[in-house]
């Protein structure tokens, strides 16, 4: 007689529920789970979400064209309104950015970390990828929800004159939103699973600091082709491989009239970003819980 | 899904099937992590039966921890086969979560939710409503008296109320077996006695526990069966008077002396009538004797003749400690 059996006949044993209905009421309930924390702390969210676009709009567009300090190449309010124009794309690309780390890496760091507070749900009834899976999902929400409330302030906020010149394309703009979102939620997932718990507060000089200056927030990566040694525009290659600068440029094409990043550019590296940031996440989410 | 299927058959008489009583077994179960070459568990058989508690017993770093990690989907063997709850574990990991419960050795609770909160999600988790959840909640924080800090949040409580807790949150979806790793290491004694009544609780009511421990006081008191483990192996698998009984002594003297105690060890083992060993353990001298009364004399004036001054002289009956050292050779506590 075999010894080992692997299916249930004992009458104790407990009764199964099949595994992709298991695995989808679990996959909710984490949802639900994250979504309750989010609402426990709404208040410092949307405080977090707020303080870094208020800054930027404040210092460049009301503070700046007040003292007469000069942006925007062309002088005078045109020139200001034209950095407007530039800067609300870079402040809705960079504080879903932020929002995508925030929210997903930060907290992993915690829970990887001496706690393992991660142990509950990892021991929910799903793959353990689901998990990982349903933390990029939350961090998307969390992004759509800092998008919605940063453009109205972006889009508001500049001293008289200046005028930020946005013509809306509503098909970029609600396809590129989500995109974005899952993508620096998966990059969250990719820092916080890769970067030791105790190292995770250098994440944030060596790396959200690199990626906010070179990501095209306060400049078009199109002007960057002026930036040249001996002919090559070295600095518009570089930033290629900062994925923010997909992000700005996409809602550049989204809210603006100005020159972008080719469309068919954006889409497939937002893409391609997407699904390496989850792969190498997913991977990294599962040497941290399972040895 | 033959998992789910096979369960709406008339289910047959277990006394028939002696192996339908197995809810976890194990088969040449084995762990290496390649980080260091350390070969955590080897070749671990074991069975554990419905409605036991079953204790593993070691010193840290003896693979209990291990085991269980394996046994509960969290660490991944890395050759051997274990069936936790009718469930092949490799397998099928996602399943085997529907029918473990586990607490683990630190302080996992949510620290983002509230006490009873912690409840309510772990409910939802495994699929129940949510008056389902909430019903279960409220109930557990009864049975755990918890209700009191319901609100409070997992920080705020003290460590045999989380450690309650988190017992309370791996039996609520009613698993097959609920396994605690080292479930009073770190709790104050009045905590262990609590967290010892929930468990015989437990057992009376049919549940399967496997738990781990270095405390020998633990394994002798609330465990069913135990398995002593060093070294990522079993040495012994038998009821703690079993093993106790194994030594086969009725009285072991601990003796302390100064000089060359394995000398004198021997004398004893000689001129003792009854003496079935004699060892060195460390600073003390272990005399297991069967059968034989008013021993005490015999070993101060023999050792006196021979020119040993002895400092401590205590005689007990064998304990589980006495079985780990005859196992290995080396006390139990570290």
């Amino acid at each position: 007689m075999n010894m080992i059996t692997d299916t249930q006949t004992a009458e104790h044993f407990k009764k199964l529920r099949p595994a992709m209905a298991a695995s989808r009421a679990a996959f909710g309930a984490l949802l639900l789970r994250d979504l309750t924390v989010l609402r426990k702390s709404l208040g410092i969210f949307i405080a977090r979400t707020l303080v870094q676009p208020f800054l930027l709009v404040f210092v460049f567009l009301y503070v700046f064209p007040q003292i007469g300090q000069g942006i925007g190449g062309g002088g005078g309010a045109n020139g200001e309104s034209s950095f407007a124009t530039v800067l609300v794309a870079g402040v809705v690309a960079l504080s879903i950015m932020f929002q995508g780390i925030q929210a997903v890496a930060l907290p992993l760091a915690n829970e990887f970390g001496y706690t393992k507070e991660i142990e509950d749900r990892v021991l929910a009834p799903l793959p353990v990828s689901m998990v990982a899976i349903g933390k990029v999902a939350a961090g998307a929400i969390q992004g759509l929800i800092a998008a919605l409330i940063v453009f109205p302030i972006a889009a508001v906020i500049h001293a008289k004159g200046v005028h930020p010149n946005l013509t809306v394309n509503w098909v970029i703009l609600l396809t590129l939103i989500p995109l974005t979102c899952v993508m620096t939620s998966a990059l969250g997932l990719f820092l916080g699973t890769r970067i030791a718990p105790r190292n995770i507060g250098l994440m944030f000089g060596f790396i959200v600091l690199p990626i906010t200056f070179l990501g095209g927030t306060y400049y078009p990566w199109t002007a960057l082709a002026a930036v040249k040694i001996g002919g090559f525009s070295w600095l518009q290659a570089l930033v290629c491989i900062n994925p923010l600068i997909y992000v700005t440029e996409g809602f550049r094409a989204a809210l603006t009239t100005a020159p972008h990043m080719q469309l068919y550019v954006i889409y497939p590296v937002l893409v391609g970003l997407c699904a390496l940031f989850l792969w190498v996440g997913i991977k990294g989410f599962y040497n941290r819980v399972l040895s | 899904m033959p998992d789910t299927t096979s369960t709406k058959k008339p289910a047959p008489n277990v006394s028939e099937h002696p192996m339908m009583d197995e809810v976890i077994r194990c088969e040449k179960l084995t762990k290496l992590y390649p980080a260091g070459n350390i070969l955590a568990v080897d070749q671990l058989n074991m069975t554990v039966h419905h409605g036991e508690i079953f204790g593993l017993l070691g010193p840290n770093g003896a693979g209990k921890t291990t085991t269980v990690g394996m046994l509960t989907t969290l660490v991944v063997p890395t050759s051997g086969k274990a069936i936790v709850g009718g469930i092949d574990v490799v397998a099928h990991p996602s399943l085997v979560k529907q029918v473990i419960g586990v607490v683990s050795q630190t302080n996992n609770l949510d620290r983002s939710l509230t006490v009873w909160e912690n409840l309510y999600y772990h409910g939802l988790f495994f699929g129940m409503k949510s008056r389902e959840a909430r019903a279960a909640a409220d109930k557990l924080l009864v049975e755990f008296r918890l209700t009191e800090r319901a609100k409070a949040e997992v920080m705020a409580i003290s460590g045999g109320m989380a450690k309650r807790l988190q017992v309370a949150r791996a039996l609520l979806h009613s698993p097959s077996v609920l396994f605690l790793d080292e479930p009073t290491a770190g709790l104050d004694p009045q905590s262990r006695l609590a967290l010892w009544e929930i468990l015989r609780k437990l057992h009376a009511e049919g549940q399967t526990i496997l738990l781990t421990t270095h405390y020998m006081e633990e394994a002798d008191s609330i465990c069913d069966r135990l398995a002593i483990m060093d070294h990522g192996h079993i040495l012994a698998v038998n009821t703690p008077k079993g093993l106790k009984e194994s030594v086969g002594a009725d009285s072991i003297v601990t003796i302390s002396a100064a000089g060359n105690l394995d000398a004198l060890a021997a004398l004893l083992k000689e001129k003792i009538e009854g003496a079935t060993k004699s060892q060195r353990v460390d600073n003390v001298i272990q005399l297991h004797i069967k059968g034989a009364s008013g021993v005490l004399p015999k070993v101060v004036s023999i050792a006196e003749q021979a020119g040993f001054n002895i400092t401590d002289l205590s005689v007990a009956e064998p304990t589980l400690e006495t079985v780990f050292i005859n196992l290995t050779g080396k006390e139990l506590r570290d």
